[in-house]
């Protein structure tokens, strides 16, 4: 990135910014972990936290495993989903500025969620987990299907983006549509859900978000060889010795499958996906797949927490939608990428 | 009879979408040789190269790489006898030169791509070779495209292939590093009897490295032979539609076409020094005769290809006294005559002619002069 000042990379210096780097991460996670665990409606000080973490019995149990344990746990594995989401949409589209928000791919989730939950619910059903989940990644291939499609059409990266944001407004419109014919009681719901929020959740939502995503982490990882052969672009892939078709499907379907998996849980979420993989590349100033896809996990962790501890407090006791904060955080990275890359190509 | 060839399309149908580009395309390579693919722009040569290194789908025919049809390998299995030098521009954000060499080491690697210090050893050495090491730790980004083009290369030596496909490898770069480059692929040729297939703009380094060349021209392979037998005037002039004598095989070059009409000026060359005069009267687009060049000289190729008329005598023949009758007619018509020649023994009426010549004559730099203030 910058060119102007030809850096040494030597051997030593990167290894160092590898430790250094993980090791903010991981102080970054567990405290924000931990100031979203104390603070809240009811303020906790630390010794009542362990106490609630670590003895059953304690008074401050529920409040403090039942009331915020439960939402700071998906915030950590959702928001690193989506960061990865993006992460692997970007190296897809070699596309900078790919999200799966940006693309439209969450609010083609959140479509055919809606459908299914009013569907479900106007029936009387319960909706479980595993549907939430199953729903809301047919409708992210749906959305998928599009933005493929129009890529194998246009090979300007911005028109890629308008597209991705058109059908994205296509989805939330029809969104809107739907939940006008929903009852009255459901509205409610489907409301909070659709502007995207950690709250809500419970214990055994948690087990299955953890049993998506970290499975999905693990392949993820598992495949940074040929993610990185990927990112010199197919040509030189293929001939590295990546079978592209199947590493293209696989690639699809796992940034599908996290990113509907957030959205079933916790709504469309904007900007994470692009703003974090950014971030995380400047702090490890590498692209290499075998860091950069734990790093953007836990980035996207630490960034969601971060947003979710400041729409849980800012206006306390009044809950901002978590979108509203990771946008105001996100986009100005988005922008700053932007004119990054225009002064770039215009050199 | 495929034996002996490491790759060899058979009855190979190219195109894009299906449609076909250019039909029945036979080539085969040995190891330890190197075949080049010359022809116009837009001809098909990466096209070709494309489809024989299964970028993209063949409409008709098979490539057989080592015994085996390519359509049956796997991408690993091929990764690790074949590598290649594409055009395509690599956008690597934040990876140094190092890391693309290193991703040569792909198909040797484990699962997750990590690297032995012994891949780190073949690594430097092939950066090395390509003289890569100084800016091996810069960013990929951060370096000129005729370096990049060092970088791709020993990308393709790391990765140990017995085959190298490279398009045009030598565009972005000058002509130190074009011969470099090229040396490079004649010793790894030579060395670890690697087969090369390269597509190449510059003629004359095709006449110079390749053991066959492939003439792709008018959505055909025109003629496939020995550097010998292509590389011909008139062969060459017709495949690239240059006007006749506007390619010389001997020096690979190809000159601008000839000033025509009335001579102005008279270049008593010799030797290659008429040369200069030639070209400088031909950038400033004066029509000129020259004389009298035994057909042996270096001035010769040139002299015919840029002069309105040449007199000339047969290869170490004396100059005789029809050849300067014939000359003498044509400074009669000039405004300005030029000796640039050193007379001697054979070319003693060179020197009577510029005596004949009287007023008219001057030398180089005064013609230049004269030239440049519009005075001719």
């Amino acid at each position: 990135m910058q060119t102007g000042t030809p850096e040494r990379n030597t051997a030593h210096g990167r290894q160092a910014r590898l430790i250094l780097g993980f090791a903010l991460l991981f102080v970054a996670l567990l405290g924000f972990a931990f100031w979203n665990i104390v603070a809240g409606s009811t303020a906790l000080s630390i010794p009542e936290v362990f106490d609630g973490l670590l003895n059953a019995q304690s008074p401050h149990r529920v409040i403090v495993m039942d009331v915020r344990m439960v939402r700071i746990l998906p915030a950590i594995l959702l928001g690193g989903a989506l960061a990865l989401s993006g992460f692997l949409l970007q190296t897809f589209f070699s596309n900078p500025i790919a999200g799966p928000f940006i693309l439209g791919i969450s609010s083609g989730a959140k479509l055919v969620l809606s459908v299914t939950m009013i569907a479900f619910l106007s029936r009387g059903v319960a909706v479980g987990s595993i549907a939430l989940i199953l729903a809301s990644f047919a409708g992210a291939m749906l959305s998928m299907g599009f933005v493929l499609a129009i890529s194998a059409k246009v090979k300007r990266m911005s028109m890629l983006i308008i597209c991705g944001v058109m059908i994205g407004y296509i989805c939330s419109a029809i969104t809107e549509f739907v939940i006008r014919f929903a009852d009255d009681s459901n509205i409610v719901k489907l409301h909070d859900w659709a502007m995207g929020s950690f709250a809500g959740l419970k214990w055994d939502n948690v087990l299955v978000i953890a049993a998506v995503v970290l499975p999905a982490l693990v392949l993820t990882f598992l495949m940074s060889k040929p993610i990185g052969a990927y990112q010199l672009g197919e040509v030189y892939a293929r001939n590295m010795g990546v079978n592209i078709r199947a590493f293209r499907i696989a690639l699809i379907l796992l940034s599908g499958v996290l990113s509907a998996c957030v959205t079933a849980f916790a709504g469309p979420i904007s900007f994470v996906g692009v703003a974090v993989p950014h971030l995380m590349r400047r702090l490890f100033k590498t692209a290499k797949p075998i860091v950069m896809i734990p790093a953007c996990f836990l980035g996207g962790a630490v960034f969601c927490l971060f947003c979710d501890l400041i729409a849980r407090t800012a206006f306390a006791p009044n809950e901002l939608s978590i979108s509203s904060v990771t946008a105001v955080f996100g986009a100005p990275i988005v922008i700053l990428v932007m004119l990054r890359r225009q002064k770039e190509g215009s050199r | 009879m495929n034996g002996t060839y490491y790759i060899s399309a058979e009855q190979m149908t190219v195109g894009y979408d299906g449609k076909p580009l250019i039909e029945n395309i036979n080539i085969q390579v040995k190891r330890g040789e190197i075949l080049t693919l010359i022809g116009p722009n837009g001809s098909g040569k990466s096209t070709i190269l494309k489809s024989m290194i299964k970028e993209l789908k063949l409409i008709a025919g098979t490539v057989v790489l080592d015994g085996r049809d390519m359509a049956n390998l796997k991408e690993r299995d091929i990764a690790k006898k074949l590598a290649i030098v594409m055009t395509e521009r690599i956008k690597a954000e934040l990876l140094t030169c190092r890391d693309i060499a290193a991703t040569g080491r792909y198909p040797y690697t484990g699962h997750l791509g990590l690297l032995t210090k012994e891949d780190r050893a073949i690594v430097d050495a092939a950066l090395e070779t390509v003289h890569a090491k100084d800016f091996a730790d810069r960013p990929f980004s951060a370096i000129s495209d005729g370096q990049r083009q060092r970088v791709l290369l020993a990308r393709a030596i790391a990765q140990q292939p017995e085959i190298i496909v490279l398009d045009e490898p030598t565009s972005f770069l000058d002509v130190k590093h074009k011969l470099e480059l090229l040396d490079i692929l004649k010793s790894m040729v030579r060395e670890q009897n690697v087969a090369v297939i390269v597509s190449l703009h510059e003629l004359d380094l095709a006449q110079k490295i390749s053991d066959r060349v492939v003439c792709v021209a008018h959505n055909r392979i025109d003629r496939c032979d020995t550097p010998e037998n292509i590389f011909t005037d008139a062969y060459i002039a017709g495949l690239y539609g240059i006007e006749k004598g506007g390619y010389n095989a001997l020096f690979g070059s190809a000159e601008l076409p000839a000033v025509t009409g009335e001579p102005r000026v008279f270049v008593i060359g010799g030797g290659g020094s008429g040369i200069p005069v030639y070209r400088f009267l031909q950038r400033a687009g004066i029509p000129f005769a020259a004389g009298v060049l035994q057909q042996n000289d270096v001035d010769y190729p040139v002299s015919q290809a840029l002069a309105v008329e040449t007199v000339t005598v047969p290869a170490f023949a004396a100059i005789d006294d029809d050849a300067a009758a014939r000359a003498k007619k044509l400074i009669d018509g000039c405004k300005a005559v030029v000796c640039t020649a050193q007379i001697g023994e054979t070319n003693r009426q060179n020197g009577q002619l510029s005596e004949y010549a009287g007023e008219k004559r001057t030398d180089a730099a005064a013609l230049f002069d004269a030239v440049r203030e519009g005075r001719l």
